[in-house]
């Protein structure tokens, strides 16, 4: 249970907190700024994180034998 | 009249027959017509509140930031992320109580949460004045489109009212039915046209996505990041935060999710809607495509900076298509927009004041104000003259208002009075209003303050504004004694 909300969080401090730190030009990552690549990394490690939360959420685990 | 312009109405003519044919032989009630009678699975569900992402707003407005202003474009692809991860809770909770309670729109939500006809009202009202501006930027969206590929033949002014007719039109022949179809055309070829275009013109124009960041780096440096003051972190962090509490606040959003046959429908949407986003990304390669290219756009001109590329770089009926997409991308939005407020205003405003109209009545009512409703919009998109982002930004900042309100409601134990919710709006709208029609910046009002507060978007500043009132009035109110009473 705290590992989910402790994993939803991390998308909030990633982007609120962390653009302090990310907004700068280099080093570029595949081909983008950084601060471009920082949002779009979280973007899909967000995505990851939905999938695995929705994994362990025991909301969901009644009738998973569908 | 040129071949870009004819592809363009080409394709308004074919929204409309789709309209028409949609609409034949099938009557629908209430229920059928605003929630869909409670069926939708998960990818139903995916392709509506997903495509609500695609709108002009995207197209001409994301385009038209990252060729304007840069880095600070990049907050549009960071808020709707961190909205989705709140969507796995809180609309499954929403969700539950509108399906308990046979709910249709966002104000019945209010009334029935809070047992106030009246809070329901004002909850329309505000849901219908932030929808303005939403509403105002896609007509300046269709304007723009439609004078760009005239090549200069007609006029924005007399093209934002060509716009604001087509949508009028094209919402009273064809209502929803007409909107469903025309939003799975307009997906497809916002994805084929952004797509390429992200990928071509930096790739014709620069040699590669890297090399044109290089580029414009050697030339504009510090242009990719946020500035130190103005649209700086501060802005960027109260921004996105505003926008991502706001987003499931409009009206039309809101009222999607009742379409849901269950609640895992959100949660599993929730682990997808984060990537469909990703397009943006293309959206901001062609703005920068534009930044070297076709320099000297400003003020709300940046929004001409896709259209503006694409002229230089292709033949009109290329043009034309491209132009065609961004007519859709206005028009399934604008449509739901004014659909929606109209509806709001006859059933949720002028119905709660006269309790025996009848829902045949209350939809003849609501047909009748699309006009005025789109002649409001008009007169705002006309004597605005803001860039499309901050038009959607002032939509932002009213909408959120609804927030806390709406999050307390959901609480076991609401500590929160039907007075205390109504007194949090009514301030934080007052005070989003009052900083917008007088210009003053938290700057000015407060000159103490060190610069990142400065930079703090208002609408999270009212935010906070709204929260104390709506706490304070509440416990006056007898809020606490409730509370103390339930858990006794």
């Amino acid at each position: 249970m705290k590992l989910m909300y402790l994993l939803a969080a991390l998308p909030f401090i990633a982007i609120l907190g962390g653009i302090v730190f990310a907004n700068r030009v280099e080093p570029y990552v595949l081909g983008l700024p950084f601060i471009l690549f920082w949002i779009v990394l979280w973007v899909v490690l967000t995505s990851g994180i939905m999938a695995t939360i929705y994994r362990i959420d025991p909301a969901n685990r009644e009738d998973d034998s569908e | 009249m040129n071949v870009a312009l004819i592809i363009i109405f080409a394709f308004l003519a074919l929204a409309i027959f789709l309209g028409i044919r949609a609409r034949r032989g099938r009557d629908m009630d209430l229920e059928q017509w605003s929630v869909g009678g409670r069926g939708f699975g998960t990818i139903f569900v995916f392709l509506l509140l997903a495509g609500e992402i695609y709108t002009t707003f995207t197209f001409l407005g994301g385009s038209g930031w990252a060729y304007g202003q840069g880095g600070p474009a990049f907050y549009i692809l960071s808020y709707g992320c961190l909205a989705y991860i709140m969507s796995y809770w809180l609309l499954p909770a929403v969700w539950r109580y509108a399906n308990e309670n046979r709910l249709h729109s966002q104000a019945d939500f209010f009334v029935s949460k809070y047992g106030s006809p009246a809070l329901g009202v004002l909850v329309s009202l505000v849901a219908v004045v932030a929808m303005v501006p939403y509403l105002a930027l896609q007509i300046r969206g269709l304007g723009l489109i439609v004078s760009a590929a005239s090549y200069g033949t007609i006029s924005a002014t007399v093209a934002s009212i060509i716009g604001v007719v087509a949508v009028v039109v094209y919402v009273i022949i064809s209502g929803i039915h007409g909107s469903a179809w025309t939003a799975v055309l307009k997906d497809i070829m916002v994805l084929g046209v952004v797509v390429f275009l992200g990928l071509y013109l930096p790739f014709k124009l620069y040699g590669g996505i890297g090399e044109m960041f290089h580029q414009i780096q050697a030339q504009k440096p510090d242009f990719l990041t946020l500035p130190g003051q103005g649209y700086s972190p501060a802005w960027f962090i109260s921004t996105v935060l505003l926008t991502a509490l706001g987003f499931y606040m409009w009206p039309h959003t809101f009222g999607s999710t009742f379409s849901a046959q269950n609640e895992r429908v959100f949660k599993r949407n929730a682990i997808f809607m984060p990537l469909y986003q990703l397009v943006l990304l293309f959206v901001f390669f062609v703005g920068f495509a534009a930044v070297l290219k076709v320099p000297g756009l400003e003020g709300d001109k940046v929004d001409l900076s896709l259209l503006m590329i694409s002229k230089d770089t292709f033949s009109s009926p290329v043009v034309g298509l491209i132009g065609a997409t961004g007519l859709l991308t206005a028009l399934v939005p604008g449509s739901m927009l004014l659909m929606v407020s109209s509806t709001l205003l006859a059933k949720n405003v002028y119905k709660a004041f006269a309790p025996s109209t009848t829902e045949a009545q209350v939809g003849t009512l609501a047909k009748i104000l699309v006009p005025f409703v789109g002649l409001a919009a008009l007169l705002f998109a006309l004597s605005s003259g803001q860039a499309i982002v901050l038009l959607l930004l002032l939509g932002y900042s009213l909408v959120t208002q609804l927030f806390p309100s709406l999050l307390f409601s959901l609480m076991a134990n609401n500590l929160v009075t039907k007075w205390g919710a109504a007194s949090g709006i009514i301030v934080g709208v007052a005070t989003v209003t009052y900083v917008t029609v007088t210009g003053t910046t938290i700057g000015q009002l407060l000159p103490f303050l060190p610069q990142a507060a400065a930079d703090t978007n208002i609408g999270i500043v009212a935010l906070a504004v709204n929260v104390v009132v709506l706490l304070v009035v509440s416990f006056a109110t007898g809020g606490l004694a409730v509370r103390r009473e339930q858990s006794a």
